[in-house]
């Protein structure tokens, strides 16, 4: 009973394959494929109404708010009320912008988001678009982000709009490299790149009790951590989200943009979001595996999805809580502290590797980023006080 | 399947190369370069050698596309004027054709009969970089250092 439930959409998938049976090969490919494609648009556009009506709601309890609640029961409906407001919206384009790249940024960098959350698996053989290097997809794809930033922000013809995509690149080049390093001692540990072998990897209990995911040795919960703020910067989140700012920079890259472009970029945004959370789930939380043996029975993408979403709820959380940093402050973060961070990581994964996998691996793994973490911070501390702060081009 | 899928890419990169090499606006010809490297790319996995396909995208079009880009808007301005025919890029061009054209022409394999080889999965990449081309590799690891050293010490602010 638990696996035919497990299953259902696998099974429904296979029954409307068998309506078209006997066709040519190709043509079954071509369907396949187009049923996994609306099926992930459907679920993650869902998605995105449902987490946009839900932040704000978060949000406004934790500022003792009310939130959105005119439209339908508890504010529900208020996405469907933004969405039709966004379509009836008039949609301005720059005289001076270049039309064609200024239509194309928003499109392409909803497609490279959707693109990217194709690669992960969402249950057990849940796998939209399941590839040999699926890990190095989600990166090679994921990182045409930038070029259409640069396209929204050069075909705008606006200095904001240029200067907030420098920003913007500027930062996610910077996470990217702590974000992809951070990945690497998974892909070690598994020894491959294909998200299902890494769920596979975490699929046992030490003692039949804790799960094997990474997040529990001393290299995945510290990759972890890297690889969630650097996500947090990569989806522009707060407390990263410089390349916005009302007093400073209006908009950023977005600044000319307007009615359903604008929702577009929105979109894009809050799909990136899913995507790395999707991969810090798959990665480091043991993807659609249950917490406890016994609740094996719980069908796996309910996991995936309740794992989804507690990320998905930090994020909102930090959001409510957090002031935003400078510009140069994130910089220095980044190559500073996180890039050698992330590598600590890689050494304390061959570390546990070659220590046996066990409890001496554990622990020797957990002294190697205690040492090398503790010396981070010493030797980089710049021992500066606090000073009245200097301008270098302004007085 | 397979040759209507070669036909479609191919089109697109020539078209999308031509487009490159002729646009006006210096920025519309970057981004048509980048389209033509993902004609590139596809290539690559219609021959099912996916990580070096994967590695084009993520090396030309998430890195040196934005440089590309960059240096354009940094450099210069868009000139509208036309310079005539270029000799210089002509020959250069050429002279690429021509040595292709003869690398081409030397390989032992030229057959029209598709060869059996089995594709190559990331692991045996990873396996032969790290025990025949280790070497090298650490070599190009320590050029690509260098470079990074090198930009940052260009870039960075003297002290008053």
């Amino acid at each position: 009973m638990s696996s035919a439930l497990d299953q259902i959409f696998v099974h429904a998938k296979h029954w409307l394959l068998s309506w078209i049976v006997g066709a040519p090969n190709w043509v079954m490919q071509i369907v396949s494929s187009l049923i996994n494609i609306v099926a992930l648009l459907a679920v993650f556009l869902t998605l995105f109404a449902l987490i946009s009506v839900l932040e704000r709601k978060i949000l406004a309890r934790m500022q003792n708010r009310y939130g959105p609640n005119r439209v339908g029961p508890f504010g529900l409906f208020q996405p469907i009320a933004d969405g039709i407001k966004m379509l009836i919206k008039e949609d301005i384009v720059p005289a001076r912008a270049d039309k064609v790249v200024h239509f194309l940024a928003p499109v392409v960098l909803a497609a490279v988001a959707i693109l990217t959350l194709g690669v992960i698996p969402y249950g057990r053989n849940m796998t939209p678009f399941a590839i040999n290097g699926g890990i190095l997809f989600f990166f090679a794809v994921g990182s045409a982000t930038e070029l259409a930033v640069f396209m929204a922000g050069w075909a705008s013809n606006n200095k904001f709009s240029m200067l907030g995509a420098m920003r913007a690149i500027a930062q996610m080049f910077s996470y990217e490299l702590p974000l992809i390093i951070a990945v690497l001692p998974v892909v070690m540990a598994v020894g491959s790149l294909v998200p299902d072998r890494i769920i596979a990897a975490q699929g046992e209990y030490t003692l039949g009790v804790v799960p094997r995911w990474f997040v529990f040795t001393p290299w995945g919960a510290a990759a972890f951590l890297l690889f969630f703020v650097s996500g947090l910067v990569e989806s522009n989140r707060t407390p990263f989200d410089v390349p916005e700012g009302e007093s400073e920079i209006v908009a950023g890259h977005m600044t000319e943009y307007s009615g359903f472009k604008y929702a577009t970029f929105f979109m894009a945004e809050y799909l990136g979001m899913f995507a790395v959370s999707g991969l810090a789930v798959t990665l480091f939380l043991g993807g659609w595996h249950a917490p406890l043996r016994v609740l094996e029975i719980v069908p796996s993408y309910v996991w995936f999805f309740l794992k989804l979403s507690t990320l998905l709820f930090v994020y909102i959380w930090l959001r409510a809580t957090l002031p935003r940093t400078r510009v140069d402050q994130m910089m220095n973060v980044a190559w500073k502290f996180m890039l050698p961070m992330a590598f600590t990581c890689v050494i304390a994964a061959a570390v546990w590797h070659y220590a046996g996998r066990g409890l001496r691996g554990w622990l020797w793994s957990l002294f190697v980023i205690v040492v090398v973490y503790s010396a981070l911070s010493i030797l980089l501390d710049t021992r500066r006080k606090f000073a009245p702060r200097v301008y270098r081009f302004a007085e | 399947m397979n040759s209507i899928a070669f036909i479609i890419i191919s089109v697109f990169t020539v078209a999308a190369a031509l487009a490159a090499a002729t646009l006006p606006n210096l920025m519309h010809a970057a981004l048509c370069l980048v389209l033509a490297l993902l004609g590139l790319a596809s290539f690559f996995f219609l021959l099912g050698a996916e990580f070096v396909g994967l590695a084009l995208v993520f090396i030309y079009i998430g890195a040196v596309a934005v440089l590309i880009v960059f240096t354009i808007l940094l450099t210069r301005r868009d000139s509208k004027e036309h310079h005539g025919f270029n000799w210089s890029g002509a020959l250069i061009a050429l002279a690429v054709l021509c040595g292709l054209t003869w690398a081409i022409l030397k390989t032992q394999s030229l057959t029209f009969v598709p060869p059996h080889v089995r594709a190559l999965t990331v692991k045996q990449i990873g396996q032969v970089l790290m025990t025949g081309y280790v070497w090298p590799l650490q070599c190009v690891g320590i050029l690509l250092t260098a470079a990074l050293i090198g930009a940052l010490v260009l870039v960075m602010e003297e002290k008053r």
